[in-house]
């Protein structure tokens, strides 16, 4: 065994897993503060990363302006699907929101083919190249940089959840919102802003995968592997979907490496499998199970 | 002076009319019990005046201001505080965080502010804890079980955590739903204390709906009685007891007769 190569790809495979657990956080955000699974989660994605090409390369403005005004249409977006599609669902049966959600992303997914087309476009490369060497480890830059950004963000909404007001009406809100309101929260107001910050999360996730491979409508069916990641993790745990996100980022990498990029897709799916038999509601997740 | 007041309140479900040109006066600083059968309208009268329904028909008006077209949160924020007939407690949070939701619309720390000035929020936090250490967790004696989880509490605890809550929602008046419902003779008499306590020390105003009439007649200052979504009499406790059609709405037209004769 080659104890180089397994570090270097197990590290890689660790920093990869970065951008996985910021999809994985997207569809958490939903789940902790409105009880929904979002199955639209890699399309909010998928647009996230046209707006970004829309405003970067066809019109071709610098990239911060570009990301500013990509942010703000994909937290308009959010905005949208919540007055429109859940909030007429409210008091709903789970599944039939759960069900509208993957309209939703078929609907997305249309709308993106036919205003961009079907072809690859390419996004620059936004994040450095520059590798970090250590020792005789090499990690790609952008692995590198793509995991500081997934890092940012969701310390970022990790205190947001525990210690902001806003944060707080939010777990309050989705754990029961009748009370809730009670208590003097906007319950609307909340939901709304959970499905901004989703958008929010999946657009960057959206850019960084698009500038690391190539941007098609079909960029969103990452977010689908991630869901798994995401039962394995606990669909209300924001540690568990990092964790998971890093354990799925490392099983892809090392199977890459030792087994072969055909077989990459296969073996994540057979851990999920495995533990989902063994623990039911995930690693972290509290006791109660979501049936789909 | 009335702190509350419902003029005309209409609610129907269907053709089921829940309130029908329901009146009352809350007066303010005491203790208001609405009372009546089964089905009488008690919970959907709170409901109107919380906000949870909005009624086709009719006004509200607190402190002194018309509340009828305010959302139900923004009620709260107002000084309307409530208790639910069924305990509404937070599952998986330790009594003292479900304690502080109820301070939570004070916090001034929006949702972005909290990120930039966590220093701030987290001086206002520990303000808002200190504050309900003294004025609730210690006057309402629940300071042992502060730290456990909901669901380790019995019945008639989680209730007074209940009522903690709201009290830590500082409200002008305070709206009870049953708030003796289900519990023991020992539990039923402290809360009936607490309750006493929170309008005599407090001055925060009582609306209560409760069955147990030994509580509502020990209690109350005021007492309104529902009978199929309409108000049926209204008065002391003394008067009401002693009403004609109070009795026949409890006990039968019969009874009624007989007690009169």
């Amino acid at each position: 065994m080659d104890w180089l190569l397994l570090a270097e790809f197990s590290l890689v495979g660790l920093l990869s897993g970065g951008v996985l657990a910021l999809i994985a956080l997207g569809f958490v955000l939903v789940y902790k503060g409105t009880r929904v699974i979002n199955f639209a989660m890699g399309e909010f994605m998928m647009v996230g990363a046209y707006l970004f090409w829309t405003t970067h390369v066809f019109l071709k403005l610098p990239w911060w302006a570009a990301l500013a005004l990509t942010l703000v249409g994909i937290a308009g977006l959010g905005a949208v699907v919540e007055r429109f599609v859940l909030r007429p669902l409210a008091g709903q049966p789970v599944i039939s929101i759960v069900m509208a959600t993957i309209g939703l992303g078929a609907v997305l997914h249309g709308a993106a083919e036919a205003i961009w087309g079907g072809a690859n476009l390419a996004l620059p490369e936004i994040l450095p190249r520059k590798p970090l060497i250590l020792g005789e480890v090499l990690l790609p830059g952008q692995v590198l940089w793509s995991f500081a950004l997934a890092v940012a963000l969701i310390a970022g909404f990790t205190a947001y959840f525990h210690w902001s007001k806003g944060g707080v009406s939010m777990r309050a809100a989705a754990s029961d919102p009748v009370t809730a309101y009670a208590m003097g929260i906007d319950v609307r107001r909340t939901q709304r802003l959970t499905w901004i910050f989703a958008g929010v999360t999946g657009a960057v996730a959206g850019i960084i995968v698009a500038s690391m491979t190539s941007l098609s409508p079909t960029l969103g069916t990452v977010a689908l592997g991630v869901l798994a990641v995401i039962i394995l993790g606990g669909l209300d745990s924001i540690a568990g979907a990092i964790i998971a996100g890093l354990i799925v980022g490392w099983l892809e990498s090392i199977t890459v490496a030792f087994i072969g990029g055909q077989a990459r897709d296969v073996v994540p799916y057979l851990v999920v499998l495995v533990i989902l038999m063994v623990r039911p509601y995930g690693l972290f997740g509290t006791r109660d199970i979501e049936r789909l | 002076m009335n702190i509350l007041e419902a003029e005309g309140l209409t609610l129907s479900f269907g053709g089921i009319h829940a309130l029908a040109d329901v009146s009352i006066a809350v007066p303010k600083g005491g203790i208001t019990a609405i009372i009546g059968p089964n089905g009488a309208g008690k919970t959907s009268l709170f409901n109107a005046i919380s906000g949870f329904y909005r009624p086709s028909r009719g006004t509200i008006r607190f402190d002194g201001a018309d509340i009828t077209r305010v959302p139900g949160h923004a009620r709260a924020a107002l000084g309307l505080a409530r208790t639910f007939q069924n305990v509404a407690l937070f599952r998986g949070m330790t009594v003292l965080d479900n304690i502080k939701l109820g301070g939570h619309h004070r916090l001034r720390a929006g949702a972005l502010g909290a990120m930039w000035y966590l220093g701030r929020a987290a001086a206002e936090e520990s303000r808002l804890r200190e504050e309900i250490e003294r004025e609730v967790i210690d006057f309402l004696e629940i300071d042992h079980i502060r730290d456990l989880p909901i669901d380790a509490l019995a019945y008639g605890l989680q209730k007074r955590v209940e009522l903690a809550r709201a009290l830590a929602m500082r409200p002008k008046v305070l709206l009870l739903d049953e708030p003796v419902a289900g519990m023991n003779r020992e539990e039923t008499e402290d809360m009936a204390r607490f309750i006493l306590d929170i309008q005599e020390e407090r001055g925060i105003t009582v609306m209560l709906v409760e069955h147990d009439m030994g509580l509502v007649m020990d209690i109350s200052s005021h007492v309104v009685v529902l009978n199929f979504g309409s108000v049926i009499a209204s008065g002391t406790p003394a008067e009401v007891r002693a009403n004609p059609a109070v009795i026949a709405a409890y006990l039968g037209e019969r009874a009624a007769k007989q007690r009169a004769a």
